[in-house]
């Protein structure tokens, strides 16, 4: 019999307006552990702010986030990161003045990487360019000693996830991490995600991008203006007659 | 299961170690000559300072030393925040008239001698002045300048208006250091000090943090970090040194009056920073010994060496605003082709 | 809604109510040039009050060692300043547009240069004044209140509607204004922003003049004085709120009256204190001040 593995994220009703705009109408539903869950939806459904609301960066009207039964909302955004559920953001904020491995430095100075990191703490430079490499920067050609504003698009999504690794997550919620990149940059962008899986992470992906995405997710939401179109595995939900509304329009009776 | 290192791995390492070393500028330090050229300027720096006190002509000149000291440690701490933690905080007078007024207050009411007057009044103007600069650190880059520019003022016009530690005559006479030698002498050590605390604490991993704070600090957010308790360890750091400076300048001059908060405290170092070199921290440093003495050569011009040196710092913001060790060290790189010309 | 306000009025003892009026509008008065030119630009022209005293002693010297008629050295003040504001955003400000620490910094070194270089030219003491416009005084009451003081009610009244038309009808204004809103945008549509911060840094000096011209007639020109209009300028500006000209006016009326009565019942020293107070207050708990549009000092994600 096989076990009901236990929802790690719980998001409730959440609702959150700008102004007189409903960007969140109602939100809720379950993530369950090592699962990697796909949140899709035409511009200006509230995918951000969806994740904005779970991460703590935008404080919700109403309905309540829980991890692990820990009640998210209203925190602020650096402890629900200490919680262990990160973020990476859709326009990437390395920081630029500073080398690649550098910049996962401040992550691994966190109390949450030190608890994680014990003993060991002491080379946190080594750490980090072991960690750079195993998100695909190529340590012989000396990449990781590169400015990071020197980085080229799809190098800089990458540290953006290992800023997240620094943290020995438990859920990572990627926004949009596969825009703006090349077809072939995507390709080499998918087997890190499944790397990523294995190595036991909870995965959100917020994403435009629908077949690579299909690829890779369990399941699968569907927001339109703010509401929860749609629940359910890709294939399915893609059959859906109103996600098909929604992404193609009325049919237009002449 | 046993590890096996390959040599791979080991050569790996070996590369990553000789980086590490100065990861700074990437150098791969090779030879004698290479380690003579890289510790002349630092020690000849460190040589100047020292005998700089023997060499001075005459009391009154050491005490324009002294002086310099403590515009160098004014702008040490501005320098710090400013430039690797990214808080502009105009408010050196504040730091100054704090420390001094604690340790004077602690010597003219209690009669604590100055070993003990000195260190009570840096560490306890220190969390004075941190404590009230928290609730001014949600504010972005401009308006926390100006807030910690104003509190100087609003400071001395709260002593004025209330009267309090005898408001216009100040506290007077305040103990002083046994002799000018000692006084000098502690001012340079504390320099030195602070010159090499700081550049360690910015070179270990804090420091890089720091450097994050000062780049983008929505980012550290997102990295689990609260940036505000990273701020308040910065400020008090910074505070550490300006207060000291503070207990300096009361003991030095025997008196303790609102003219500690005089806006001097706050722009001379700025003026000092941004002439020396932002950044470099020995940079400011220079600085305050250039100007510092050039202001009191210029005594004879009255008001009009405040409008010189005004007109200085303009002059280096509009049109050399790296200053001049950064310039300096360009050009001393480029004997070496260590830099492109 | 009139019972309210002959209520509140007639709660205020007179001087204080009388006192309180020409304060805040004094007030207002020197502020409006400091607040067009941040709230247009964002550019803290910390030299504010320095514009404002050398204008003093501008018109004093055109009337005293160049024996000009009182009103052709106002004038001809006046356009001087417009030029002298214009070419510090010339020469000076163009060089360091966008980096704010260094825009305080530079406008203050200047402010501070122009002002110890009037001390050391000799102009301290308290034997400089300009003559009031219109002698004697009436009295409201049993307050007596110069005509001068009333003066500059009327210019501060004028001045504001002046500047309120100005951009809300003029070309050149509503250019300004669009450039206070979004400057790329205005950019975009062919507003050339440096021109328009050369116009608004002129007029911004001329307010000053023009404030201090109606001031320091009642007092005596003073070196000083350059401080605290800075300071007091700022505090409007920051209490009002980014561009908002309800808010300057309604921050010059708070501060104006709360230091009337901290004057008549705490202590004169005080004045002062209520206006950095009132910086400081502002900044910690309402950044955006009292009708500050922007949201910017909020956290931004």
């Amino acid at each position: 019999m096989g076990e009901q593995k236990e929802a790690i994220i719980k998001v409730r009703n959440l609702s959150k307006s700008f102004g007189g705009v409903k960007a969140l109408n109602n939100v809720s539903f379950d993530l369950l552990e090592g699962e990697v869950f796909g949140i899709i939806g035409p511009n200006g459904s509230g995918k951000t702010t969806l994740v904005n609301t779970i991460t703590g960066f935008v404080k919700p009207e109403s309905g309540e986030v829980f991890f692990k039964n820990i009640k998210l909302t209203g925190l602020p955004h650096y402890k629900i990161a200490d919680l262990g559920v990160t973020r990476t953001f859709q326009v990437v904020r390395p920081f630029l003045s500073l080398r690649s491995f550098k910049n996962l430095i401040v992550p691994l100075w966190s109390s949450r990487a030190r608890r994680f990191a014990g003993s060991r703490g002491g080379d946190r430079d080594a750490v980090a360019i072991d960690l750079l490499e195993e998100v695909g920067f190529e340590r012989d050609a000396y990449v990781p000693y590169k400015l990071a504003s020197a980085l080229p698009l799809g190098y800089l999504k990458r540290l953006e996830l290992a800023r997240c690794l620094a943290l020995r997550p438990e859920v990572i919620i990627c926004d949009e991490v596969f825009s703006g990149l090349s077809m072939s940059e995507i390709a080499s962008m998918v087997p890190l995600i499944e790397r990523l899986r294995t190595r036991g992470v909870t995965l959100i992906m917020v994403e435009h991008r629908l077949r690579e995405l299909f690829s890779v997710a369990d399941k699968v939401i569907v927001m339109n203006f703010g509401e929860k179109l749609a629940e359910g595995v890709p294939e399915q939900v893609m059959q859906d007659e109103k996600v098909r509304r929604a992404y193609l329009g009325e049919e237009i009776k002449l | 299961m046993a590890k096996q290192i390959s040599t791979f791995e080991r050569r790996k390492e070996r590369l990553d170690r000789g980086i590490k070393a100065r990861t700074e500028g990437l150098y791969a330090i090779s030879s004698w000559r290479e380690v003579s050229y890289l510790l002349a300027p630092r020690a000849g720096f460190i040589i100047i300072l020292f005998l700089l006190p023997l060499v001075v002509p005459g009391l009154y000149w050491q005490r324009v030393l002294a002086l310099a000291g403590v515009y160098a440690l004014l702008a040490l701490s501005f320098d710090f925040l400013a430039e690797r933690v990214g808080l502009v905080c105009i408010g050196g007078a504040f730091m100054i008239g704090v420390g001094g007024y604690i340790s004077g207050a602690l010597n003219y009411y209690l009669m604590l001698p100055v070993f003990l007057t000195i260190p009570i009044g840096t560490l306890g103007g220190a969390l004075i002045c941190t404590l009230l600069w928290v609730p001014c650190l949600p504010l972005r880059g401009i308006y926390f300048a100006v807030v910690t520019f104003m509190f100087p003022f609003l400071t001395q016009s709260i002593i004025l208006a209330g009267n309090l530690f005898e408001g216009t005559e100040g506290l007077s006479p305040i103990k002083g250091f046994p002799n000018t030698w000692i006084a000098v002498y502690l001012i340079v050590i504390l320099i030195l000090l602070s010159i090499f605390g700081l550049r360690r604490l910015c070179g270990e991993d804090i420091g890089v943090v720091f450097a994050g704070v000062k780049d983008n600090d929505q980012a550290v957010f997102a990295s689990g970090i609260n940036v505000t308790r990273v701020k308040i360890y910065a400020l008090y750091i910074a505070s550490l040194i300006g207060c000291f400076a503070g207990t300096f300048v009361a003991h030095f001059s025997g008196f303790v009056g609102v003219s500690l908060f005089a806006v001097d405290f706050s722009i001379m170092p700025i003026a000092a920073c941004i002439m020396g070199g932002p950044g470099t921290m020995a940079g400011p440093v220079l600085g305050a010994f250039i100007l510092a003495p050039l202001s009191e050569l210029l005594r004879g011009f009255g008001q009009l060496r405040v409008v010189l040196y005004c007109l200085v710092l303009v002059g280096f913001i509009l049109f050399k605003p790296e200053g001049l060790l950064s310039w300096a060290t360009r050009k001393y790189h480029q004997i070496e082709h260590w830099v492109k010309v | 809604m009139d019972i309210l306000i002959y209520k509140i009025i007639n709660s205020f003892p007179l001087d204080i109510l009388i006192y309180g009026i020409i304060n805040s509008f004094s007030l207002a008065l020197m502020a409006i040039g400091f607040t067009l030119v941040y709230g247009i630009c964002r550019l803290p022209n910390f030299a504010h009050g320095a514009l404002y005293v050398i204008t003093g002693f501008l018109v004093w010297s055109l009337i005293h060692l160049l024996k000009l008629n009182y009103v052709i050295s106002i004038l001809l003040a006046l356009v001087i300043m417009g030029l002298v504001g214009a070419a510090i955003y010339r020469f000076v400000l163009i060089r360091v547009r966008g980096m704010a620490t260094s825009e305080i910094i530079a406008t203050y070194a200047l402010g501070l240069a122009i002002l110890e270089f009037l001390r050391w030219g000799g102009f301290k003491g308290m034997t400089y004044t300009l003559p009031v416009f219109i002698e004697g005084r009436i009295d409201i009451g049993d307050i007596p209140v110069d005509f001068q003081r009333i003066i500059v009610i009327g210019i501060g009244i004028v001045v504001v509607t002046f500047m309120w038309l100005f951009t809300h009808f003029n070309k050149t204004g509503l250019a300004l204004r669009g450039m206070a809103q979004d400057e790329h945008a205005a950019m975009m549509l062919g507003i050339d922003s440096d021109w328009m911060a050369v116009i608004a840094m002129a007029m911004g000096s001329i307010l000053a003049g023009l404030s201090a011209i109606a001031l320091l007639p009642l007092g005596n020109i003073v070196v000083e004085a350059g401080y605290n209009v800075l300071i007091l300028s700022i505090a409007v500006c920051i209490v009002g709120g980014l561009g908002s000209w309800v808010g300057a006016i309604l921050a010059a009326f708070m501060i104006g009256f709360l230091q009337i009565i901290t004057v008549k019942y705490i202590q004169s020293h005080f004045h002062m204190v209520v206006a950095l107070l009132a910086i400081i207050i502002t900044l910690i708990l309402r950044p955006s001040g009292l009708f500050g549009r922007q949201k910017e000092l909020e956290e931004r994600v």
